[in-house]
């Protein structure tokens, strides 16, 4: 590295003009500030557009508070439930070589190639009316479909790999000798896991929990199919921004939007934290 | 555990292989597998001709072209400006690059619909961008073009988050080896740099692509949802499922998922490609 520096001085072969460097880096920044800071600005300038007072009225709505709580909701089961899978499948993929490993993995990330859209029809074809459980479960009085249960379970769906995806690399590249010093030392499975493999993992899965999370409150495309847009009742955030959308109703719907944004915003910021803790430089795609 | 799968795990002391295999197998068959199997054999009840009619008629063969065509057009765009991204932040250093290096991600963490109207504002014949854009005659909003800008917006983060580590483990001695022997810059970005990056940066399209195909919340605001013009396929199967057009939704919807299928099985082995790239450069 050191013989790097001292060749950058010497030999400007190795680097750009100066001209060029700023071309490179104004094209990014506009590129960046368009694409991205841009449409984050303006969701807060109509938010606000209309002052304070305007921004507070949109949160007396009973709709989008019922659409604030039933997106908490979602979260509240989604991610926990993912946390589980996601320890788990880490665990078995990353510390055992087995038949069918690579199979399983692949099937981990399959919901984040299949449209939100038909993942939601999937569970309209399963447990709707006409679907295949739709008979038996309306002999039984539950409701899937265009109801809480149906909302919640496409949120785990499309949440599926965040954790697991965090996880496995770094359970996998960390090794079993850590753990298996613990368990010939006489601690128990748990006692290993908690106490050896955790800590090694912790960032990682507070920034799979985040990113799951993130995306557990924000899906719009599955939860749309599922929800049959009662208002009051199964609407989450996203969709209850359409609703208001659509109604011309814009500083209401950027108001609720404005409430994403900054969690978008803090998830950003929890990233870098827990980045920079790790000590990791750059992160994987998800 | 009398998994007959236990016969075929390595040799170790480290307990919860049964429980753990067993869990992850019964949670993903339940949340993701019997769901879809469900579409697909749905799709088998509706029989050939019904079948054919619905996902080669003039609307859905558009609808596809749509989504492919604005998902290709935009992962290509993240393709080149991504790469450029990932360089920038990876070798130049600059005010706030920190900050802006954490904003990549931002398109993963804003909901799609946030970033749907905040887009369809921007680009709206009154907007901060619609309005200038109008006056040169460069209709966005409501137009294939506002699609492209959406996908573009979604598929951003994946060129310059599979590229960035590559560029950083990057040996530079191999450029001054270049520059060394006569290359010029150019020369050895195109003939170094550039092939060592280019199997994460395709893995990267193909993400940015399989993104694209299947986005649905930020599209549908800037779109305009015009059949045959500005109707994605994803929406495609929505407007049939609300006229409860069952046989229609399902059948475009396993087009979809074949495609789905299909990329998933691409990606894979890109990342294997590039992965083996990275290990040997």
């Amino acid at each position: 590295m050191v013989s790097a520096i001292e060749l950058r001085g010497a030999a400007p072969a190795v680097r750009e003009s100066a001209w060029v460097r700023g071309l490179l880096i104004g094209t990014s920044v506009i590129f960046l500030g368009a694409f991205l800071l841009a449409p984050l600005a303006v969701v807060f300038a109509v938010a606000l557009g209309k002052g304070l007072a305007a921004y507070a009225a949109s949160f007396r709505d009973a709709d989008t508070l019922s659409a604030i709580r039933l997106t908490l909701l979602a979260a509240a089961i989604a991610v926990p439930a993912n946390l589980v899978f996601g320890v788990a499948a880490a665990w078995c993929i990353g510390k055992f070589e087995f038949f069918g490993k690579s199979f399983l993995i692949a099937l981990i990330d399959l919901p984040f190639s299949v449209s939100p859209v038909v993942a939601g029809l999937a569970y309209v074809l399963l447990f709707g009316a006409h679907g295949a459980l739709g008979p038996w479960l309306t002999d039984h009085n539950v409701r899937v479909i265009f109801a809480v249960p149906g909302i919640l379970l496409v949120t785990i769906f499309v949440t599926v790999p965040f954790i697991a995806r965090e996880l496995l690399p770094l359970i996998s590249a960390q090794g079993n000798d850590e753990e298996e010093a613990a368990l010939t030392l006489g601690a128990s499975g748990w006692q290993t896991f908690l106490k050896v493999t955790l800590p090694n993992v912790k960032w990682a899965l507070l920034y799979g929990v985040i990113l799951c999370n993130a995306r557990a409150m924000g899906e719009f495309g599955a939860v749309s199919v599922v929800s049959g847009h009662i208002r009051g009742l199964t609407n989450t955030m996203p969709l209850q921004i359409e609703v208001l959308y659509n109604d011309y109703q814009f500083v209401p719907a950027f108001t609720v939007a404005s409430l994403l944004a900054l969690l978008a915003l803090a998830t950003l910021v929890i990233k870098s934290i827990v980045e920079w803790k790790a000590g990791k430089v750059g992160s994987q795609p998800t | 555990m009398a998994f007959p799968l236990a016969g075929l795990r390595r040799k170790t002391i480290i307990p919860g292989f049964g429980l753990t295999l067993g869990f992850t197998i019964a949670y993903l068959s339940l949340i993701v597998l019997i769901p879809l199997a469900a579409t697909f054999a749905e799709s088998f009840k509706i029989g050939w001709h019904d079948f054919w009619r619905v996902v080669m008629s003039s609307r859905a063969l558009a609808a596809y072209g749509l989504s492919f065509g604005a998902a290709t057009a935009a992962a290509s765009l993240n393709f080149v400006l991504g790469t450029l991204v990932a360089w920038v932040l990876v070798r130049y250093r600059f005010p706030l690059k920190r900050v802006l290096d954490a904003f990549v991600d931002l398109p993963f963490a804003l909901p799609t619909a946030v970033a749907g109207i905040a887009l369809t504002t921007l680009y709206a014949p009154g907007g901060w961008f619609g309005m200038p854009l109008a006056s040169l005659g460069v209709h966005v909003a409501f137009t294939r073009l506002g699609i492209v800008i959406a996908l573009t917006f979604v598929g951003m983060p994946f060129v310059v988050r599979t590229v960035q580590p590559v560029l950083e483990d990057l040996d530079k001695e191999f450029e001054e080896a270049a520059a060394s022997l006569g290359a010029g810059r150019w020369q050895t970005f195109a003939r170094v740099v550039y092939p060592a990056i280019f199997p994460a940066a395709l893995t990267g399209f193909a993400l940015a692509f399989a993104r694209g195909v299947g986005e649905y919340g930020s599209v549908i605001f800037i779109a305009g949802n015009m059949p045959m013009r500005t109707e994605i396929a994803p929406l495609l199967i929505v407007t049939k499922l609300e006229e409860y057009d069952y046989t229609a939704a399902t059948s475009i919807a396993v087009v979809m998922l074949t495609v789905s299928f299909v990329l998933l099985f691409g990606i894979n082995s890109l990342q294997r490609w590039s992965s083996r790239g990275e290990r040997s450069g």
